[in-house]
């Protein structure tokens, strides 16, 4: 391991860290072991191999035909293909049964092909490569799948683990490792792991020649956060716990190696035992077919009732006379002495030959039209990802149209609508703010101010999408704020992590400043109080950071910028390059004391450092909620103006921390250090309390030095894509793990929240009662509110969700959410995602999409109606949950608003069609019974039949199912209010549902009684001869495909001639004429057009040329009244900014009149 | 699927297929297109439906009922018996007068009525493979109940359809000169040439106790036995016509034609009814008013609502792409600012 960083692995973290390192080592009480299994033989242990396909060869067959059958229709078209082997059928036997094997097979086909894809995926996970142990102390690289359990593995640097691991010990001295578990539980905090004492000499290939241990442990179990067993080692026994072992599918991080034994392998990892199979989802429209197809269930027995009893009255009455059926040497099927046995008989024949009714091809064909469309969504480059490489993919095909019905979103935060990527951008010190540069919010809100002065006065113009409007890119606006704020044509990113822009700081400009010793302090607390690593970076010759979190990445990246270079990292110090002026650069050493590390709970990290003067210095960054409760009283001097500026970065979008510090006396350092170490050593379950508490008394009396405010970078585009997705009527829900005050800075950044709406928080005071009572109170107050423009936010946190999802409670909560305009839930752990989702998805009816990139969202993704993925990031178990996948949060509006829409109007279409096209030739067998004596007898020829369904009529319903576009991808976008029509499902309602079917109806009833009127008894062809049954069927139908397309007409020819019966030549009267008699098409001159259907007719005349101006005011108009989103902002703002004239005009009227 | 596996995705190819941009022609349904439209097919559909008309009314037709009037005096009253008795003559005279000039051919068909030639008993007792080929010949498993003779022999031609063959002929003279009825060519080609094999006799035909129809020639091939290919191409409907033969010659006006009828086949069991049908053709076909009727109904109709579209367009115009009737404006409180 020779490289660069092997210095640093000398490093003894564990002599630092105060939480969550240092642990003694307990030596088990070898006579009073916990009952645990011992280990068995290695092949008892499955192995690495790991399996997520539904199917292998032998089952697939019996696996997959279950599954198809599992469909009421396929089973009755089994039932009739069984039957069709009896005399009972109507039709051939063949003739049953081969539409059925070619549905089915399709289907089956399909299955295998989806299964084959999840085969590869699983073999590239399988055939990875790790360097495993293969006996004298010689490491090789192996596939995966090959470890076993006991298997001494050796993991390198951004490698995931393969399997479930003991950590035996790792490249730094003290067996630590960090272990980022963003794949598990969505964290990407790194965490920190530790070897026993016991194992930390195996720290080298060959050590582990002649090493053999004893694991014993518990049974494979998906708990992630426990793990009780015991290491057996040199006689003696040590405790195991969660941190030493490495989960599979977690990443070592910031560590050079590790070595490691499998414990857990293949599908007793951990992760796996976690893996639920994602439940099957269907869409709403599916539901609603399987509704639709009961209807016509009960309509086919219905008829088939009919016509049985028509069956036995006319086998009782009519058919003794008939000579020349026999009818006295007859079987069960036409006994005319046993008409009601006979009658029975026929009541299956005619479940059979009715069941055209029900359409066969209809399951099929959806699952065709819906593969094309997933095609086409993940072909469609305007959601492709250039910088990551991936676009858009529909993982399942079967809630395409779902994508166009959806309700509400609920979005995760972090890796989703922000980058988790931080910027330093501003900071406050001694109460003078720095930074001139603006966030992203800053500039998107004054270039839409700039487009709104400009625009006129009116609000005509407000709509303009503020980002393709270039006109006011570089022009300097006044805020109404007053700050003036700059707006660069591009935001300088030269550094990563780092936008900050004040002349007055930057290159060593900060010690002319008034406070330059205060700025020099925060500098150093920037430059020291962090965990971080530094790594040279050869080819700039200045270091880069591996930090435990973006934020103190983004720290060190300022400080380095400011002149104070984080350089090196030993045992005991920390090495900073201060530049002051433009001086040469020295190196100062500042040995840490003591780390006090950051979680969640405290909110705060320190570190106590002894700078070169042999001050002790305690520096503390923190929450500033948390900092400002533990300053001292002199400390204050600045908290006012801070308090301030914290309050305009918070509005602007950005994460804050405050930073402090303390000057410590040796005397009271060593006092509180000697209680420290005695506390750092206790064993048992107050140690944490014990450690926290000794914490407190430090971190107390604190001195404020000033604020950073990072950005938290939003994703490209998510505001603009939030705004659109608002326009377009949808909610959005953000459900995050991150603090309260993050998520609010993120609701401001994209606009879910602005500055006047009315924010309400609910949070825990540990009483039930309370939360209830905030929740009516809440209630209420909405309810009371006059001002129509009145929005608000609900903000509540995992905790009290906790209580709010309780069921008592849970409906009260939602009908408040409901109500609100935002809603923000932070802190909430991904079970609570999960409950939220189904929350909404239960109690308010309406479809919901979860969108997120964690492991985290796993469980909302897996509940919502659609769970939406992002594959930006690494972590890839939110995509593999996923229905869709997208590379960015702004495809969404892409994904939604035009896929989504066009594929639940093809879809709905199609279906209808499908459903009216089976009707109007169903029926006609019917009435053709009537003729029969209703003997059974079907009007048209078998293979006839076959082929309707199956081929001749599906191809153009399938087109249409794939390429039906009412409007195109343009106005989809620009008239984000006809998505609307997909939630409010004008295409799959009832109503228009029954209205395909009477017109299948009645179209039935006009092809049947006029194809009889006009080949009733004429004679037929030039030869004079007359029209048979078959001639009667030729002409049926033909005018469907002859309306949709063509080339299926000619498909339906050429199966003619290959039939060879007769000339087409008559068909033609036929079908004018029935065109004719269908044509008062239902929308012509109807007196209430769609949405759409206007807009089709603006687009044809080409007025939205000639009349710009009212183009740009109909697609203002289009949005759904929202109130949240960029554009609600910006009307807000001038909502304000008008009241405000008004006063002013009314009270200079006032003064006038006086 | 738990897996950090990065997909191996393609770039999407940028054509206008795969963007969903193809060139699509939008047509909209705009009062001036749809008025247009129905206007324009009311003006094709009525000079069509005139000449079919025209044609259909060309066509002299005529048709006789005879199944009453060939039962003598004294046996209306038991019509089945006298059909039922072999040893009466069932020659009957009747006296056609032909009403327009009837230029050759002229077709004759007979017409029965309330005969389910469609009943699925009947249609289903055939089989195809015994009438294509000799080798089929012990194919006659669908022909139940009309399979084999009582003593297990194959009948070709089997079953129920055949067996029930239509038997009554019809001889036509004029002024006591003999008509020749053409009986060459009343069967489709595909039937004879395809269905109905030149190397397959009829065998043990009608030699049950029971006696359907006709009978057949046994030294003719079936393929040249037109009479039955006629019938077993089975009728759609309970009234039905089947050619029997064509007049070569034209008939003069008012001539009088004695039509001499064996009056064997049986439809009074079942109340059925026999007709003679004297028809000529023209372009449209047979005698068919329906179809000349329904193009100038639905042309007339076609006129009559570009008329009503006419009339609604000029009274209550709705101009098109009118953004008012976008949903958002039309509701008051939709969007208030």
């Amino acid at each position: 391991m020779a490289r660069p960083g092997r210095r640093r692995d000398k490093l003894r973290w564990s002599k630092l860290y105060t939480f969550s390192c240092v642990r003694p080592a307990v030596l088990l009480d070898t006579e009073n072991p916990p009952s645990l299994q011992g280990p068995g033989s290695p092949a008892s242990y499955p192995s690495n191999y790991i399996s997520t396909t539904k199917y292998n060869i032998i089952t697939f067959l019996p696996k997959a035909l279950f599954e198809q059958f599992r469909r009421v229709a396929n089973i009755y078209f089994l039932l009739a293909a069984i039957l069709s082997l009896t005399p009972v059928a109507p039709f051939s036997a063949v003739s049953m049964i081969a539409p059925l094997c070619f549905v089915v097979g399709l289907s089956m086909a399909k299955e295998a092909l989806e299964d084959w894809r999840r085969f590869v995926q699983d073999m590239k996970v399988n055939s990875r490569k790790v360097s495993i142990h293969k006996g004298g102390g010689k490491f090789a690289y192996k596939p995966w799948q090959t470890i076993r359990v006991g298997d001494i593995v050796k993991v390198e640097k951004d490698q995931f683990f393969p399997a479930d691991l003991l950590l035996m010990s790792s490249s730094y001295d003290d067996g630590i490792c960090y272990v980022e578990t963003m794949n598990l539980d969505g964290e990407t905090n790194l965490k920190v792991k530790r070897c026993l004492e016991a194992t930390l000499p195996l720290d080298d290939n060959t050590a582990f020649q002649d090493f053999s241990a004893i694991i014993r442990c518990e049974d494979p179990n998906p708990n992630l956060y426990s793990f009780v067993g015991n290491f057996e080692y040199d006689q003696q026994v040590f405790a195991l716990d969660p941190s030493q072992i490495l989960l599979r599918d977690s990443k070592l991080r910031n560590t050079s190696y590790v070595f490691g034994v499998a414990i857990f392998t293949g599908h007793d990892s951990k992760v796996m035992q976690n893996a639920t199979s994602s439940p099957s989802k269907r869409s709403r429209i599916e539901k609603k077919m399987d509704q639709i197809i009961y209807i016509l269930f009960t309509l086919l027995v219905l008829i088939s009732l009919i016509s049985s009893i028509g069956f036995a009255v006319k086998t009782k009455y009519g058919m003794p006379e008939w000579w020349y059926l026999q009818p006295l040497r007859t079987t069960n099927l036409f006994d005319p002495s046993q008409p009601a046995l006979s009658g029975i008989f026929h009541l299956v024949t005619a479940l059979i030959l009715y069941g055209y009714l029900l359409p066969i091809s209809l399951y099929v064909s959806i699952e065709l039209v819906k593969v094309l469309q997933a095609m086409f969504i993940n072909q469609d480059i305007q959601m492709y990802d250039e910088e990551t490489g991936k676009p858009a993919q529909a993982r399942t095909s079967n809630l395409n149209e779902e994508l166009g019905q959806v309700d509400t979103i609920l979005s995760d935060k972090t890796g989703t609508l922000t980058c988790n990527q931080m910027d330093f951008l501003k900071c406050s010190i001694a109460g003078v703010s720095y930074g001139i540069g603006s966030s992203e919010v800053e500039i998107a809100a004054a270039k839409q101010m700039a487009s709104e002065i400009s625009g006129a006065h009116e609000r005509v113009s407000s709509s303009q999408n503020p980002w393709e409007n270039n006109a006011f890119r570089t022009s300097e606006i006044e805020l109404e704020s007053g700050i003036t704020c700059k707006i660069d044509k591009v935001r300088k990113s030269a550094v990563k992590g780092f936008i900050f822009e004040d002349n007055r700081l930057m290159e060593g400009n900060w010690s002319k400043e008034a406070s330059a010793d205060v700025i020099l302090l925060f500098f150093r607390i920037l430059a020291l109080c962090h965990t971080a690593i530094p790594e040279a970076n050869e080819e700039t010759g200045s270091f880069n950071y591996e930090s435990e979190s973006p934020d103190e990445g983004a720290f060190l990246v300022a400080a380095r910028e400011f002149g104070f270079e984080f350089c090196k990292r030993t045992q005991s110090s920390v090495f900073v390059r201060e530049r002051h002026s433009s001086s040469h650069p020295i190196e100062r050493e500042f040995k840490v004391l003591n780390i006090l590390e950051f979680n969640s709970k405290r909110k705060r990290m320190s570190v106590i450092v002894r700078d070169e003067s042999d001050q002790i210095l305690l520096l503390c960054k923190g929450a500033d909620s948390i900092i400002f409760d533990k300053l001292s009283k002199n400390g204050r001097i600045y908290e006012e103006e801070t308090c301030k500026h914290l309050c305009e970065y918070g509005e602007a979008g950005l994460r804050t921390l405050a930073l402090a510090y303390r000057k410590l006396e040796e005397s009271e350092y060593s006092a509180w250090n000697t209680e420290f170490l005695k506390v750092k050593t206790t064993i048992g379950p107050e140690r944490d309390a014990l450690l926290e508490n000794m914490a407190d008394l430090m971190e107390r009396d604190l001195i404020l030095v000033g604020a950073t405010a990072v950005e938290d970078k939003l994703q490209k585009g998510v505001a603009q894509c939030i705004d659109k997705l608002a326009q377009a009527g949808l909610k959005i829900w953000v459900l995050t793990g991150d603090k309260m005050e993050t998520a609010i800075n993120i609701g401001f950044a994209c606009s879910l929240l602005r500055q006047g709406m009315k924010q309400i928080c609910i949070s825990t005071t540990t009483a039930d009662q309370n939360i209830s009572l905030q929740i009516t109170n809440a209630s209420q107050m909405i309810k009371l509110e006059k001002d129509p423009h009145a929005a608000f936010a609900l903000i509540i946190d995992g905790k009290t969700l906790s209580y709010a999802l309780e069921e008592d409670m849970r409906y009260a909560f939602l009908n408040l959410a409901v109500d609100c305009a935002s809603v923000i839930c932070c802190r909430v752990s991904p079970k609570q995602k999960a409950m939220v989702t189904r929350l909404v998805k239960e109690g308010t009816g309406k479809t919901t999409l979860a969108i997120g990139d964690g492991a985290n969202d796993v469980g909302m993704i897996q509940e919502a109606d659609i769970g939406v993925g992002i594959s930006g990031v690494e972590g890839m178990q939110a995509v593999m949950a996923s229905d869709f996948s997208i590379a960015q949060f702004r495809f969404l509006e892409r994904l939604l608003v035009v896929h989504g829409h066009w594929c639940y109007k093809r879809i709905a279409q199609m279906i209808c069609y499908f459903f009216y096209k089976n009707i109007a030739f169903g029926l006609t067998l019917f009435y053709f019974e009537a003729y029969t004596g209703f003997s059974g007898q079907s009007v048209y020829d078998d293979w006839y039949m076959l082929l309707f369904n199956v081929i001749l009529t599906s191809l153009p319903v399938i087109s249409l199912g794939v390429f039906e576009q009412d409007v195109s991808s343009e106005v989809c976008l620009q008239f984000p209010a006809l998505y609307q029509q997909g939630p409010k499902n004008l295409f799959f309602d009832w109503y228009r549902i029954l209205g395909w079917m009477a017109n299948g109806i009645y179209s039935s009833l006009a092809i049947f009684f006029l194809s009889i009127n006009i080949f009733y008894n004429q004679a037929f062809r030039a030869g004079g001869q007359t029209a048979d049954m078959i001639a009667l069927t030729m002409s049926h139908f033909t005018w469907i495909q002859h309306l949709f397309v063509w080339g299926s007409v000619a498909t339906w020819y050429l199966f003619l001639l290959g039939y060879g019966i007769t000339s087409p030549l008559y068909s033609r009267n036929a079908y004018k004429i029935l065109i004719e008699a269908l044509a008062p098409a239902p929308s012509t001159g109807s007196v209430n057009p769609l949405d759409h259907h206007v807009i089709q007719e603006i687009k044809y005349y080409g007025k939205d040329v000639e009349d710009r101006h009212m183009w740009t005011r109909e697609r203002s108009k289009a949005r759904q009244e929202t109130k949240i989103g960029f554009s609600a902002r910006v009307d807000a703002k001038i909502r304000q900014l008008k009241g405000k004239l008004q006063k002013k005009y009314s009270s200079m009227g006032v003064l006038q009149s006086a | 699927m738990w897996f950090p596996v990065s997909l191996n995705l393609k770039k999407p190819v940028n054509s206008k297929f795969t963007q969903q941009e193809l060139p699509a022609c939008k047509p909209i349904l705009s009062p001036g297109w749809v008025i247009t439209t129905f206007a324009f097919i009311g003006l094709i559909f009525i000079p069509v439906g005139l000449a079919s008309l025209f044609a259909s009314q060309r066509v002299v037709e005529i048709v006789d009922r005879y199944d009453v009037a060939c039962v003598p005096e004294h046996l209306q009253d038991d019509k089945l018996a006298y059909i039922q008795n072999s040893t009466v003559d069932k020659t009957c005279t009747r006296k056609l007068k032909v009403p327009r000039l009837m230029r050759s051919p002229i077709f004759i068909y007979y017409e029965l009525e309330n005969f389910y030639q469609n009943h699925r008993r009947y249609v289903k007792s055939r089989s195809d493979k015994q009438l294509r080929s000799r080798e089929g010949e012990s194919d006659t498993e669908s022909c139940s109940p009309e399979a084999k003779t009582s003593n297990g022999s194959v009948i070709v031609p089997c079953g129920l359809i055949a067996w029930s063959m239509f038997n009554d002929t019809y001889g036509f003279s004029i002024n006591s000169k003999v008509l020749d009825v053409n009986k060459k060519d009343i069967a489709w080609n595909s039937d004879k040439y395809h269905k109905f094999g030149s190397d397959v006799y009829p065998k043990n035909f009608q030699s049950g106790p029971f006696i359907g129809g006709g009978k057949l020639n046994s030294s003719i091939p079936l393929s040249e036995q037109e009479d039955l290919i006629v019938w077993m191409r089975t009728a759609a409907l309970p009234t039905f016509r089947k050619l029997y033969g064509k007049i070569e010659v034209d008939l003069e006006p008012n001539e009088e034609i004695m039509v001499t009828i064996h009056n064997n086949y049986n439809t009074y069991s079942f109340g059925g009814k026999k007709r003679l049908v004297l028809s000529t053709t023209s372009w449209i076909g047979g005698k068919n008013d329906f179809l000349g009727m329904a193009y100038l109904t639905f042309g007339g109709l076609s006129l009559l609502i570009a008329a009503t579209f006419i009339l609604i367009h000029l009274i209550r115009p709705r101009s098109l792409g009118d953004p008012s009737y976008l949903s958002w404006n039309k509701n008051p409180a939709g969007y208030s600012n």
